[in-house]
């Protein structure tokens, strides 16, 4: 029936575990549907054979290298049965087999199917067991090359850095990703996770260091999200930054209406309402204006977000008197 | 999961979602539209929405199309998403009851099949007969045993000390006894216990304090702490914080501006910057937004339209994005994505538990929206 022939069987003849005589001892256990099945589905033949005999070894738990080998073929036919890799990792555990030759299986299969959970899963876990990270960058760089935003690839290489140490050249990998992709929000993901974990923001000359990288960004950019948010995470509860608001409102002036920029200096200005009682009126205008070209030319499709915003900044400001806290 | 099923889902399929195997090609359809506006604007990933894709909900054709799937079981794509049997009709199920005719499904053979997945010595359910336990699959048996109001054919005492061993030192929840740790996977235990009414069986404050630990800078929330946020991550912990009442924690207006930001020009949501939209996103970014109190903030009607423009009118079933092959895990999503946005036809959903709301209402179940 379907297509199931993959690579590896049209390569080499592909033998029934039913007609190979070293099986013969085994008595293959069909899928059992229950007495009312609602599925009766008409398998492959070869998917058929291959996990009839796997539930016969999981039957009787054989511990073997034919077993392991059979669980090499169903993980081929099917990488989403996690049954089988827990199988297999009690296996390679009790054979005590070589876990680089496993990595290399680990390799192929990822190739092929890169977004499967167990996949990864098993990975870590060998690697683990090794208690040796170093070839992991180099592995996750392999696909990251190919598909610059691979969440599961990005994963288990914040794993294995924190496993294993490994923040050495981090930031400098990130910084040529951005150059490449200056849109790449998981390596944004990225820097912010590597200057936490190895200097913290805290050093007045770091914040210095990152308000500038991505100032930069954004003077290329205007209009790229991520940037936006990393200084928003950067700037934390207080966005009203000397050199920031600086930049901002000379690249207000320069002409550019990114929706990011002007969301910005609305919430710079709802800041400055709050500490400023006396300039609220002007801010409050200004504010309204951006927030009316917003809404009704530069980012239209959320113009009930920014009609909202600039609703409460009028209630909240608006009247004389507003104090900006609650009146009680 | 294989299941893009982040309640399944997790689907993080193009994106983290897993590519379960139901979802056909896809064919990442990449037509650059002209941001239009300022001169640094470069192309926006986005679909255009051509003027032949339909614009009018086609319920009967749903209908037929989740009925048949159910019968069509002599086909290769069928038998490769047996590791994901039980997300599946919880997915069916759910859908035909948003849409009014779960009685074409048969309670009996399902409630059957559910009890024939249940692993009476741990108390977990497998995706299918004789297949491992996995939370994932235990949150779909206890959505369709709810559904059906028949939580009492099982051991509900057993199920919640399975859910229970799950989870670790750190307040987390693995997804099974091997160990996989995912937001994901504390969303269902949280979702499980709020259906039995057991949350006392777990630490509930560790578990909102491991997801609090997977927020980022951005607002939003990642599969661990450090992970980039993800729309269906963020659904996730936004569910379990609704849950556990626990939705203070949020910034809600910075992961407002986030979530709204995932709206594109052809109304359609994304999962992550940068990304293609998604039916399945969108659902996870509106009920998000319906949770934090902001579901206004997106431009409704062009998600509506987005959403019906995936719809098969040969077929029936929703595909991720215009053209590609239905199936139905986005056909659920699409049809509780416009009970979202208030479509008349369709039967209300929960925006946490994504369930019919007069299942939840029935069983009293509590949790907090803002
Ligand atoms: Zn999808």
């Amino acid at each position: 029936m379907s297509d199931y022939s993959s690579e590896e069987d049209s390569a080499s003849e592909w033998v029934m575990y039913k007609d190979k005589p070293e099986w013969a001892d085994i008595k293959p256990i069909p899928q059992d549907e229950g007495p009312n099945p609602i599925i009766c589905i008409a398998y492959s033949d070869k998917y058929k054979d291959v996990n009839d005999y796997l539930r016969a070894l999981l039957h009787k738990n054989e511990i073997s290298e034919r077993a392991l080998g059979l669980t090499k073929e169903a993980i081929y036919l099917n990488p989403a049965n996690y049954t089988v890799w827990q199988y297999r990792r009690q296996l390679l555990k009790a054979l005590n087999q070589d876990l680089q030759q496993e990595l290399i299986f680990i390799n192929d299969i990822i190739q092929s199917t890169s977004k499967n959970y167990q996949v990864w899963h098993h990975r870590q876990v060998i690697v683990e067991l090794m208690k040796d990270g170093s070839k992991e960058k180099p592995f996750t760089e392999e696909i990251i090359a190919i598909d610059a935003k691979h969440y599961h690839a990005w994963q288990h290489r914040q794993w294995a850095m924190k496993e294993f140490g490994l923040w050495d050249d981090e930031l400098s990998y990130v910084e040529k990703l951005l150059e490449d992709d200056i849109r790449n929000n998981s390596a944004w993901n990225q820097r912010y996770f590597v200057v936490k974990h190895t200097t913290g923001f805290s050093d007045p000359e770091i914040m210095k260091r990152e308000i500038k990288y991505t100032l930069d960004a954004i003077a290329k950019a205007a209009h790229n999200e991520s940037p936006w948010s990393y200084l928003r995470g950067l700037l934390g509860a207080k966005l009203g930054d000397e050199a920031v608001v600086k930049f901002c409102k000379e690249l207000l002036k320069s002409g550019c209406i990114s929706p990011h920029l002007m969301a910005f200096l609305v919430d710079v200005a709802e800041e400055e309402m709050e500490s400023q009682p006396a300039a609220r009126p002007a801010l409050l205008q200004e504010a309204a204006r951006l927030l009316d070209d917003l809404a009704n030319e530069h980012d239209t499709i959320r113009r009930n977000y920014y009609e909202f915003i600039g609703q409460n900044l009028k209630a909240k400001y608006g009247s004389p008197g507003a104090t900006g806290d609650c009146p009680s | 999961m294989e299941a893009d099923a982040f309640a399944a889902d997790s689907n993080m399929s193009t994106d983290a979602a897993p590519p379960y195997p139901w979802s056909g090609t896809l064919a990442e359809v990449h037509q650059p539209v002209e941001a239009a506006v300022c001169h640094q604007a470069l192309p926006i990933k986005d679909v255009q929405l051509t003027p032949n894709l339909p614009t009018k909900l086609l319920l009967d054709k749903h209908r037929d199309y989740i009925v048949d799937y159910g019968t069509k079981k002599d086909d290769y794509e069928y038998a490769m998403a047996e590791h994901l049997r039980m997300n599946g009709i919880y997915w069916g199920l759910t859908v035909m009851d948003l849409m009014g005719q779960v009685n074409r499904l048969s309670r009996e053979e399902i409630l059957d099949f559910v009890q024939q997945c249940f692993h009476s010595d741990c108390g977990g359910f497998g995706a299918s007969v004789g297949h491992d336990p996995h939370l994932l699959y235990t949150l779909s048996a206890i959505q369709i045993l709810a559904i059906y109001d028949a939580l009492d054919l099982i051991n509900t005492d057993k199920v919640v000390s399975y859910i229970q061993s799950l989870q670790k030192d750190d307040g987390s929840f693995s997804g099974d006894k091997w160990g996989e740790i995912d937001t994901r996977f504390s969303f269902c235990a949280m979702n499980c216990l709020a259906l039995l009414k057991r949350l006392d069986a777990i630490d509930v404050d560790k578990a909102v304090q491991y997801i609090m630990s997977c927020m980022n800078f951005d607002g939003g929330f990642g599969r661990r702490p450090g992970s980039e946020t993800h729309s269906g991550q963020v659904y996730c912990c936004l569910g379990a914080l609704s849950i556990a009442g626990k939705l203070h924690l949020v910034d809600a207006d910075l992961l407002g501006w986030w979530l709204s930001e995932r709206q594109l020009p052809s109304g359609g949501l994304n999962g992550r910057p940068e990304k293609m939209p998604d039916v399945c996103y969108s659902w996870w970014v509106l009920t998000s937004l319906k949770i934090l109190g902001r579901l206004h903030w997106i431009d409704k009607e062009s998600l509506v339209k987005f959403i019906l423009a995936c719809q098969d009118e040969e077929t029936g079933g929703f595909s991720d994005r215009p053209g590609d092959m239905p199936d139905p895990f986005h056909t659920l999503f699409g049809i509780a994505g416009l009970s979202l946005l208030g479509d008349p036809d369709i039967q209300p959903v929960n925006p946490v538990f994504c369930m019919p709301q007069h299942v939840i209402s029935r069983l009293h179940i509590s949790h907090q929206l803002l």
